[in-house]
């Protein structure tokens, strides 16, 4: 069995690796992604302290972060799109304004 | 197509192997073997027959038998449009890249009408392990009595995800040249054709796991045979059903022609989608009724 | 065991930084579903067997066709991304590590985790979860699916072409 810290590691690891991605890309596809790889490390460490605690409570909230990084992607990239439409970039500091 | 066959598909092993000037290497290579290693990875968790006892040991015929066998299925056909994309994507040719989306798009909507009615054969069973679905279909309890208009419904999706006639848009040449696999040659262009033949294969083995009893056979069992040859009989009367699909396949590609791309998006998400709706609620209703709600 | 974790792990790490590091973002998708791989078999190491084969389903299964789809559609691998000054790449980077020292040393210093029940490799199950899902959270589960459905219909009227 491998001990819960290793798993901490892991997913702060992860999770740090995602804000390092936000603060330093300007892809807005990009930054999408790294928000998603944030949300799997956190899953990550609720599978972990699920198992640990043998409840299954952790793994069903694993769904629901599931279904919200599903309409995340949905809509954000629905919005992308539209932003794209209008002004073909995706660099995220072009959109700085909400009127254009 | 004239390569589809597989008579000409042998010929790839000794054909030139082209590489366009402008394509991203690295994932036009990587492509072809996505596709043919999904394609094959799907057998893993399908039983191919009873139990052997040989030499005081009993094998399964089975890879592995997986609790979550049917999930571990759908994932597995869902990584397969990875192979399509990147393929056609790399090519770095426009009519590569509308055939790649053309499939994706073709393969992720009829993903959906495909799920939903192996929900209604799971709901029935109770289980999503495949091996445990087939042993409850033993005797002549075939699913397909109870799940007609699944079946329709998975067998509908099955042609669709395997880019066959009538649904193989991607590669509909009049339109498109060559589909997806445009700018393929030789053996890469062998891996997806091959990958094509192994999914058919794979989804007339479904077919006939889910619906119809998989290695069991009516009335087999009141013959008295001993338990390895009634195994061998049973793995021989599941390929005999994987071919009669697999016939099933090539009879529907010389009959029906070619659907628009409106239509086949239509018929996936405003007909299929809908039917298997109703049916897994139909058969929710119905065991409900049936264990007296 | 061991082994198989401390592999995935730097598995599931390398690729996370291929996600940030790679210019492609076609590549960026590609790390990324390995690290999504990584996370399912350290599931399926968990004895999570039924979540692992969800997290593949609807993570590569689905999300990141969509950004695939995406990226194609706009073809945005041609553009080049205006890079940032060298010191905001760097400030970047020295804050995200620091946030990773700092999540790590605070779990360090909360001592050891006690577990409340004792082991049972049979929380993973699908019968277990389904227990729990439609017993104890079912109005979430029913609310999720609303937010479903308004996501599913806020994506459409969004990337619908307005007609003039």
């Amino acid at each position: 069995m491998i001990p819960l810290d290793h798993y901490i590691y892991l997913s702060s690891i992860l999770f740090a690796i995602g804000v390092t991605g936000v603060l330093m890309r300007r892809n807005m596809i990009v930054l999408f992604m790294c928000i998603e790889l944030m949300l799997n490390a956190s899953n990550l460490l609720l599978v972990a302290l699920s198992q640990y605690h043998s409840d299954s409570a952790a793994q069903v909230f694993v769904f629901f972060v599931m279904l919200v990084a599903a309409a995340e992607a949905a809509v954000g990239l629905a919005i992308l799109v539209m932003l794209y439409r209008n002004n073909p970039t995706t660099q995220i500091d072009v959109w700085n304004r909400l009127k254009n | 197509m004239v390569y589809c066959s597989p008579w000409l598909t042998e010929q790839s092993f000794f054909k030139e192997d082209f590489t366009p000037a402008h394509a991203d290497k690295f994932l036009f290579n990587l492509a072809p073997g996505i596709a043919m290693f999904v394609a094959l990875i799907t057998g893993a968790a399908i039983p191919w027959g009873g139990t052997l006892h040989l030499f005081g040991t009993d094998y399964a015929l089975q890879i592995a038998d997986l609790n979550i066998g049917i999930l571990y299925i759908s994932g597995v056909v869902s990584i397969g449009v990875y192979g399509i994309m990147l393929g056609g994507w790399a090519s770095n040719n426009k009519f590569a890249l509308l055939g790649a989306i053309r499939a994706s798009s073709q393969m992720i909507s009829y993903e959906i009408g495909m799920g939903i009615a192996i929900i209604a054969i799971v709901m029935m069973s109770g289980s999503l392990s495949l091996d445990e679905i087939v042993r409850q279909q033993a005797g002549f309890h075939w699913n397909i009595f109870y799940q007609p208009i699944g079946f329709l419904i998975f067998i509908t999706c099955a042609f669709a995800e395997c880019n066959r006639t009538p649904f193989d848009l991607p590669e509909c040449e009049q339109e498109l040249v060559g589909g997806y696999h445009t700018e393929y040659s030789s053996m890469k262009l062998g891996f997806f054709m091959f990958s094509e033949y192994v999914n058919m294969f794979i989804s007339s083995a479904l077919m006939a796991s889910l619906y119809f009893g998989g290695y069991n056979m009516p009335f087999i069992d009141q013959l008295g045979l001993p338990q390895n040859v009634l195994t061998l009989l049973g793995t021989a009367f599941l390929f005999a059903k994987i071919f009669f699909f697999i016939f099933f396949f090539m009879w529907i590609r010389w009959t029906i022609p070619r659907f628009r791309y409106d239509q086949l998006m239509h018929l996936g998400w405003k007909v299929l989608m809908p039917l298997a709706i109703v049916n897994m609620l139909l058969t929710g209703g119905a065991i409900l009724l049936k264990n007296g709600l | 065991m061991e082994i198989l974790f401390y592999l995935l792990a730097i598995v599931a790490i390398a690729s996370a930084l291929g996600v940030v590091l790679s210019k492609n973002p076609v590549y960026s998708v590609l790390s990324l579903i390995c690290t999504f791989f990584a996370i399912a078999a350290q599931y399926i190491l968990l004895n999570a067997q039924f979540l692992a084969a969800v997290h593949i389903i609807v993570y590569a299964g689905a999300i990141m066709v969509l950004f695939l789809f995406v990226i194609m559609l706009l073809n945005l691998n041609i553009l080049v991304e205006t890079q940032r000054f060298t010191t905001a790449r760097l400030t970047a980077a020295f804050t995200g590590g620091l946030l990773c020292l700092v999540l790590i040393a605070a779990l360090r210093s909360a001592g050891d985790i006690k577990a409340a029940n004792p082991a049972n490799a049979k929380i993973g199950l699908i019968e277990n979860l389904g227990m729990t899902l439609f017993n104890q959270y079912l109005l979430p589960f029913e609310v999720s699916s609303l937010l479903f459905l308004a996501a599913m219909v806020g994506a459409v009227v969004l990337a619908k072409k307005e007609i003039a």
